[in-house]
């Protein structure tokens, strides 16, 4: 009861701000569109088909990358409740730190399944195949969002709000440029593809368009993103116990 | 009943000591307030006494029960409307009162009616469905005591409650704490002399971490043989221990 109303005042400050239902909703699908537009006008003009960019590849990166904006909305709403007093009066109430983790953790599971079913729906009217695995690639979905909530509550548990704006950029951008959305990493190979796949954010974009396509095994993404998300939470966790324990929100 | 009992309560920060062994005692129903210059422990003593910070050595009791032991039960009976304004802003006066009555597991149909009651008390009903930020200084700061009495706490914090505030929005709150007091045991930190003279029982004067003195305004004028508490705190902040 406790951590549903502190969720509940999390889903209405975060659904008053406009920015979240921009970024949250609105940036993937303009990309989505837009990419499509370019693959179609390219392979209509010159007849060569851009794989990343064909809706099966695309669909399931953009999906990630639209999640990746989680971790810039629970970062900036968990430092800016630390920022102000109100952390501190919560600190004084009988919730515990998971009261606190779910209730701040709910609303953007809730964002990230509204984003993904928005984006979705976008994708098969621009041409994404209808069928059951649709559902498995939601539900790949899921690890992929407590990935990057872990990524923002572990951020907003020690850093100010402004920190926590840069930081997640930075943390949206390398999922971006790092994952395989946008270009092929076998391409570049070596150091690069290896550092790839060792941080999270390949192996989440794989899951998804495994999940999707119904080919290649899942196991080793799906372990990989799994673990980060649990480490990054469990980080965030104790940050969060910490600063609870120490009756001071900020610092 | 001591609503408070606090025995050589002691706080180190690294090298500074917040709070020095303190000693005290606050009864329950009355009105208290904790006077000092910035940094003399005042906050310091309210969060430990909220257990928002362990101590580095002593132990306090609040309504018998023990903050190194039994937080979980101290939490559930008091409240705290800390020294900046504590709302959350893009949220409604009322959804911020009901959201704080719902953390305490006042049930939902009660938080509302608790929430319309604190609302007319308040004189904030006029603005109840406007978002908190966009509520002038003065009116945040009421909207910040309703929500710390709102779980009907049997001790309410009040933490430097009326600073920056202009001398309307001020005495307007003097009110609401006065007819507070025969509600709840109400320990106010300040340091507006006038304030603490104007509302509370009893008052303890910290300096340095160091209770300097405690007794009502006529014990404190006896003992020092002055006539103001402007007097009375330079004299016992300035100089030796009078207690």
């Amino acid at each position: 009861m406790k951590m549903l109303a502190f969720a509940k005042r999390n889903r209405k400050e975060m659904m008053r701000d406009p920015l979240t239902l921009v970024f949250g909703v609105g940036f993937p699908v303009v990309l989505l569109l837009l990419m499509t537009i370019i693959e179609r006008s390219v392979s209509g003009s010159t007849g060569v088909r851009v794989s990343q960019f064909e809706m099966q590849n695309l669909l399931p990166g953009l999906l990630v990358f639209g999640l990746s904006f989680l971790s810039l909305f629970s970062g900036m709403l968990l430092a800016g409740d630390r920022e102000s007093s109100l952390l501190l009066r919560l600190f004084a109430s009988p919730m515990k730190t998971l009261d606190y983790l779910l209730g701040y953790a709910l609303p953007l599971m809730l964002v990230a399944v509204l984003q993904s079913l928005i984006c979705l729906f976008v994708g098969l009217i621009l041409g994404a195949s209808l069928s059951w695995r649709l559902l498995l690639m939601l539900l790949s979905l899921l690890p992929c969002a407590m990935l990057f909530l872990g990524f923002g509550l572990m951020l907003g548990s020690f850093m100010t709000y402004k920190q926590v704006g840069g930081a997640a950029s930075i943390v949206v951008n390398v999922a971006a440029w790092l994952s395989g959305t946008w270009f092929e990493l076998a391409l570049i190979g070596g150091a690069f593809e290896r550092i790839c796949y060792l941080l999270p954010f390949a192996h989440a974009v794989d899951l998804v368009r495994k999940a999707y396509s119904g080919s290649g095994n899942v196991l080793e993404n799906l372990l990989f993103v799994i673990l980060y998300a649990l480490l990054l939470l469990l980080i965030a966790a104790l940050l969060f116990h910490r600063r609870i324990k120490g009756g001071t929100a900020r610092k | 009943m001591e609503a408070i009992k606090i025995e050589k309560l002691t706080k180190d920060f690294k090298s500074r000591r917040a709070v020095n062994e303190l000693d005290l005692e606050i009864r329950e129903g009355e009105c208290f307030a904790l006077l000092g210059q910035n940094g003399a422990g005042k906050t310091t003593t309210i969060k430990l006494l909220c257990c928002l910070l362990p101590p580095t050595s002593g132990e306090a009791f609040v309504f018998g029960k023990s903050i190194l032991h039994e937080a979980d039960g101290i939490k559930s009976i008091i409240n705290v409307s800390p020294q900046e304004t504590a709302i959350a802003p893009k949220l409604s006066v009322r959804e911020n009162l009901e959201l704080i009555a719902e953390l305490y597991g006042v049930e939902r149909s009660e938080a509302r009616r608790r929430a319309a009651e604190l609302l007319e008390k308040f004189g904030l009903i006029d603005r109840a469905k406007d978002r908190a930020k966009s509520l002038s200084g003065g009116l945040q700061r009421r909207l910040s005591i309703a929500m710390a009495i709102i779980t009907e706490p049997k001790l309410l914090f009040l933490d430097e409650p009326t600073l920056g505030l202009d001398v309307r929005a001020r005495r307007e709150l003097w009110s609401l704490v006065a007819q507070l007091k025969s509600e709840m045991t109400v320990i106010l930190t300040t340091h507006y002399m006038e304030e603490a003279e104007a509302l509370c029982d009893r008052i303890a004067i910290m300096h340095e971490g160091v209770l300097r003195a405690v007794g009502t305004m006529d014990e404190l004028k006896e003992r020092t043989g002055m006539d103001n508490l402007e007097d009375i705190f330079l004299s016992l902040t300035g100089g030796e221990d009078l207690i």
